[in-house]
């Protein structure tokens, strides 16, 4: 080596070991743009697999039948029916036997199952609001389309293979043979899946809905709101405007940076042992998760709030009090009317991470399976990311597809709130 | 220190609107300002002048307490406002601050309306019985201010809009809204150019009638132009006090002499 | 609903009691505010304050003691037979009768439904005692008020003096929510320990939780070390930092030294949505697409992977921390000043000589600051881990088997009905007052070497 250097010139020398240089040099910025790339590419993996297991989710299998309601056999009065006997009427064997009249040559009880199987178990209640809301329709025979079961809905929707026996398909040859009959009559559509954004929870996938959960993260994120605003707000005035530099305020500031820290399920355990525990609050309420939420967003509020108003000038506080007026008037007057799109952006991107925040929530009970819509928030319910973890836990090939949808509506959610922080942030941005 | 100059006289005392007795300002261990004496006669304009760093804004903050606002500083002494201890334990801050206004160095009208920068201390001190009376202090004000020709199309607009001169003098409209007796100046023109200063300055004069003023200037031009009275600080302390006119022909005090030749500061 | 209903007839009055103290400062000052203190609507609020406050108070005690004093009253009165229960079966009692009280649930026994009967006549008398305390309380306490208001009254400042007590109130709650986070954690976890000892919890190496549903039951002591759970921690973490900390330093230092400022504006917040995706999002996304996909992986190349893999956890967990990484440490990086940056292009290095030798060196505590945080915050992260890793505890550190994490334990041992006091439910505290330690400590160092590094540039 050392006389090879010797020999070639000491520009060429210094070329060569610049020409690494560079190389060196590209290969560095192509590490970072390939941490960038490898970085976005698992996003948009994510994003795909969700939008490709969750878009189908938005419509129904649905089977049309002619359905012959037959005041005999649905068990109420045929000349004037109450409205208590319509609605506990038997629904079931309507549709049952507009199955088995869809396919006369079905017989043998164990076939008649397999091919009552194919509408799913909740159609009955969509038959009878049928009837209720028009009583008229007695004894009359009507073209329904009634909600298939989840194994046709896959079927049909390509997820499971229609080849019989293939991975993850429950239809036996019969039932794919009858779904192929009904398909070819026209007699299989697709259509808008009305109750994923109408029922609360069930264990039907077919059946399953959001509104519940929906309703719940509303409630619960409304009483984080109620609590968190204003002693988020209240303490960031206090220790921006008031507080006096010592020990005291120092230990505040000290536990705000440190909560913001904890993990989210030692929240969810202290809203198990204080709220649950020891107040006596009822388990999987809202009310109990919005307060445990209000804790864990409050920091996020506060170190916002008190950005906010760091960035107000001193001067317009100066003219304020110049003018006599008081602490307080100069807070209430100035300072928080000019810092509160910065509060609210922060307060809005808290209630997002709020809205998306699952581990504590499971503490308090609200794993719980309910299928009611929640009414108050102190009925029991869930919330949509607890619904997605819920879903994501059932066996059933059809929850997958609902969770994906699930999580769409949450992301979905979750963007909206953002979009509504970076409008804000825009147009209220001030330069001083 | 020349006690003959600048302790003040006994005409002085009769007049004084403001006057100050040893006040001394610590901030920390900073003494800042020393035993200072000082009176500040009713309806004339004082300049207060000096270099950089010699208590001179320190001393007018005394005077509407905005020391109050810094964490570590310290005030002793007295400070009367006629008669009335400024730093007496029952005194209202906030009410002081309505009788004594303030101007501040770099124009900071609130991010508000024209009128509502103006309106905004007659409403907090509850001046105006109703809407009329409200516009009344609001015009009266813009006008002593010799700003309500250039503004009055246009009160709804935003204060901050104004250019720096028309800003500093909606300020100052905004400070005589709430009828003080006395108005602080913290060097009021340094950010303003030459023909908004003269602007200003006129408006002083005619601000005296029925205001005192006092004023904190590094230009000794603008010392020389508008005062009555000028105070002379150097380095915490008064070193002198006389007729505007006195101060600048015929110092007492060999540091003033230099200073207002421009040999140092 | 009855609480309400005094709830709203207390603010009517307050909002009376507001009016009142307006008109009647300014009658005092015959109509000219001028020759008020305070502004009317300060005496408004301050016989408002006297009127709302004190009745308030009364009733958030009461709300706060009602539990308390129902259970006392309640188990004085219940038959001879069962106050001789057991501690244990007394509590199941006194939640039926609250059931049946509340809920109308059928009563099991007829000392029940008595008691029941008993409790909800208790709560009656004691809800309409203290709403005709509070509200004879606001009118007396407005009446009061009302007759100080004078033109001279400083009404002003004990408003304010008022707020002024509700802004130091609402930041001590910070501090309260540390104490009650450290109270529950340590009172429960004491209880846990008087049945299991510490030692054994933090050394023991066999944890089986699934005992001791009752305590009668045979067999069943359930092993309570925790070793399998710190390891089996440390190892998702470990991987989820070997994911996190090169992708997030590499792209950070590409956004702050190499990027164009439209490219960064584009990057920044796409890689920030990869910090907005709620964590059971990511847990879903490991459990249905990276577990299988590594699963499938390992056996072609004829490995047997675990299908709840601790790999598939930490690489999801990895991305997730990659924004955390690569927003701190491009903070960091902004920070160091441009002077040391220029010193070197002076002397004729290139970019990334500079970013190697200079810029990154410099930056160094700032970026183990980060890291800290980021491993801080991957020890806690619990939805990805209870759903993509095991619950089986093996001891191991081979990345392809499932293992179980503290958080993980946590969620599984409190989900669910369970009684409160059995050690099993009692481990979740003990491993929460661990959680809490570790990832305390980790953010106090953490945030002590940031702000060291930023004392430096400032």
């Amino acid at each position: 080596m050392v006389e090879r250097t010797a020999v070639i010139s000491p520009t060429q020398a210094a070329a060569g070991r610049l020409k690494q240089r560079y190389a060196a040099e590209r290969r560095f910025k192509a590490l970072g743009i390939s941490a960038i790339a490898l970085a976005l590419g698992f996003l948009a993996m994510l994003l795909v697999t969700i939008l490709g297991n969750g878009l189908t989710a938005f419509v129904q299998t649905n089977v049309r039948l002619d359905v012959t309601l037959d005041a005999e056999t649905l068990g109420v009065d045929a000349v004037n029916p109450s409205a208590d006997a319509l609605g506990a009427a038997n629904y079931g064997q309507v549709i049952k036997n507009a199955m088995y009249k869809a396919f006369p040559a079905v017989e043998g009880r164990a076939e008649r199952r397999q091919l009552a199987a194919l509408v799913s178990s909740g159609a009955d209640v969509s038959l009878r609001k049928v009837l209720v809301a028009n009583p008229g329709l007695l004894g009359t025979t009507q073209s329904i389309w009634l909600t298939a079961d989840d194994d046709v809905d896959m079927a049909m929707k390509g997820h499971v293979s229609r080849q019989a026996g293939a991975e993850g398909n429950r239809l036996t040859d019969n039932q794919l043979a009858w779904l192929d009959q009904l398909e070819q009559r026209g007699d299989v559509a697709k259509k808008f899946n009305t109750a994923l954004f109408t029922t609360g929870d069930s264990r039907e996938p077919e059946q399953a809905g959001l509104w519940g959960a929906v309703v719940g993260s509303f409630f619960s994120l409304s009483i984080t709101l109620l609590v968190c605003f204003p002693l988020g707000v209240a303490t960031s005035v206090y220790l921006e405007e008031f507080a006096p530099k010592n020990r005291w305020t120092d230990l505040i500031e000290v536990n705000i940076n440190n909560l913001a820290a904890v993990p989210s399920v030692v929240f969810g355990l202290l809203g198990l042992a204080i709220f649950l525990n020891f107040f006596g609050f009822p388990r999987s309420a809202p009310l109990v998760g919005g307060l445990v939420l209000a804790l864990i967003s409050l920091p996020t509020i506060i170190i916002a709030g008190r950005a906010a108003m760091k960035a107000v000038p001193p001067s317009i506080r100066e003219a304020a009090l110049g003018l006599g007026a008081s602490k307080l008037q100069m807070v209430t007057d100035h300072v928080l009317p000019l810092s509160m799109p910065g509060i609210l952006t922060g307060t809005i991107l808290g209630m997002a991470h709020a809205l998306g925040e699952t581990a504590p929530l499971l503490m308090i009970g609200m794993v719980a399976f309910i299928v009611d819509i929640p009414a108050s928030p102190l009925d029991p319910s869930a919330v949509l990311p607890v619904q997605v973890y819920l879903w994501a836990d059932s066996p059933e090939r059809a929850f997958v597809e609902r969770t994906s949808a699930a999580i769409m509506v949450l992301l979905f959610f979750l963007a909206m709130m953002n979009v509504a922080a970076i409008l804000l942030r825009k147009k209220f941005e001030r330069r001083w | 220190m020349n006690a003959n100059t600048a302790s003040p006289s006994q005409a002085d005392r009769r007049l004084a609107k403001v006057s100050a007795r040893d006040v001394n300002v610590f901030y920390g261990q900073k003494h800042a300002l020393k035993h200072v004496d000082l009176d500040i006669r009713a309806n004339d304009v004082t300049a207060l002048i000096g270099p950089s760093g010699c208590g001179k804004s320190t001393f007018l903050r005394c005077i509407n307490r905005m020391n109050d606002l810094i964490e570590n500083a310290q005030v002793t002494g007295s400070l009367n406002l006629d008669g009335d201890d400024i730093y007496d334990r029952n005194i209202d801050v906030v009410q002081l601050r309505a009788r004594i206004g303030m101007v501040f160095q770099k124009p900071n009208p609130f991010p508000k309306s024209i009128y509502d920068n103006v309106a905004y201390g007659p409403r907090i001190h509850g001046m105006a019985r109703d809407q009329a009376e409200l516009d009344e202090i609001v015009m009266g004000s813009l006008e002593k201010a010799g700003l309500l020709a250039e503004v009055k199309d246009r009160l709804e607009e935003t204060g901050t809009g104004l250019s720096g001169g028309q800003q500093q003098r909606l300020c100052i409209a905004r400070a005589i809204a709430v009828a003080p007796e006395v108005i602080l100046m913290d060097e009021p023109c340094s950010a303003l150019d030459p023909i908004a200063t003269a602007k200003v300055e006129e408006l002083i004069d005619e601000l005296r009638e029925n205001f005192t003023i006092v004023i904190v200037t590094h230009s000794m031009q603008q010392a020389a132009r508008v005062s009555q009275r000028t105070a002379f600080f150097h380095l915490g302390e008064l070193v002198e006090v006389g007729d505007t006119e006195q101060i600048f022909t015929n110092p007492q005090h060999p540091l003033t002499q230099g200073y207002i030749t421009g040999r140092f500061g | 609903m009855q609480l309400l209903t005094l709830m709203v007839v207390l603010l009517l009055l307050t909002m009376f009691g507001y009016r009142l103290g307006r008109s009647r400062a300014l009658a005092s000052a015959s109509g000219n505010p001028r020759l008020l203190h305070s502004l009317p609507s300060y005496h408004g609020y301050y016989v408002a304050l006297w009127c709302g406050l004190p009745a308030v108070f009364i009733l958030a005690a009461w709300l706060a003691l009602e539990p308390s004093i129902l259970h006392g009253m309640i188990m004085a009165s219940l038959p001879a037979d069962l106050q001789g229960l057991s501690e244990e079966r007394l509590a199941l009692v006194y939640n039926e009768v609250r059931n049946v009280a509340r809920y109308g649930h059928v009563p099991s026994l007829p000392a029940v439904g008595d008691a029941a009967q008993h409790y909800n006549n208790i709560r009656t008398t004691m809800f309409f005692s203290v709403a005709a305390a509070s509200l004879a309380l606001a009118v007396a306490a407005l009446a009061y008020a009302h007759r100080r208001i004078h033109a001279d009254l400083r009404a002003r400042n004990r408003v304010e003096a008022a707020v002024k007590v509700f802004l130091v109130a609402a930041s001590t709650m910070a501090i309260f929510t540390t104490i009650g986070i450290v109270m529950s954690l340590l009172f429960e976890s004491l209880r846990f320990f008087q049945s299991v000892s510490l030692f054994d919890f933090l050394f023991g190496v066999q944890w089986s939780p699934q005992m001791a549903i009752r305590s009668d039951q045979v067999g069943s002591s359930g092993a309570f070390g925790a070793v399998p759970l710190f390891a089996g921690t440390l190892l998702i973490s470990g991987i989820a930092m070997l994911v996190a900390v090169p992708l997030g330093l590499l792209s950070a230092i590409y956004m702050s030294e190499y990027a164009a400022p439209k490219f960064r504006a584009v990057v920044k917040p796409l890689l920030e949505v990869l910090a907005g995706i709620p964590t059971v999002v990511y847990g879903f996304f490991a459990a249905l697409t990276v577990a299988p996909f590594i699963r499938d992986v390992g056996h072609q190349v004829g490995l047997t992977v675990a299908s709840e893999s601790a790999l598939a956890a930490g690489l999801v967990m990895g991305i997730m921390i990659i924004p955390f990484v690569s927003s701190l440490s491009d903070d960091v990086i902004n920070a160091v000043p441009q002077s040391l940056r220029e010193g070197a292009y002076g002397l004729g290095a290139t970019k990334s000589e500079t970013i190697r030798q200079v810029v990154i060196p410099a930056a160094l505590p700032g970026i183990v600051g980060g890291v800290l945080l980021a491993a801080s915050r991957a020890i806690g992260e619990t939805m990805i881990v209870v759903m993509a890793a095991g619950l089986a505890a093996n001891l191991t550190a081979n990345p392809l088997e499932a293992v179980t994490t503290v958080t993980t334990q946590i969620v599984t041992l409190l989900v669910g009905d369970q009684e409160f006091d059995s050690p099993k439910t009692l481990a979740a505290f003990a491993l929460g007052l661990v959680l809490f330690t570790v990832t305390l400590a980790l953010n106090v160092v953490a945030l002590h070497i940031v702000n060291k590094y930023r004392e430096k540039y400032d």
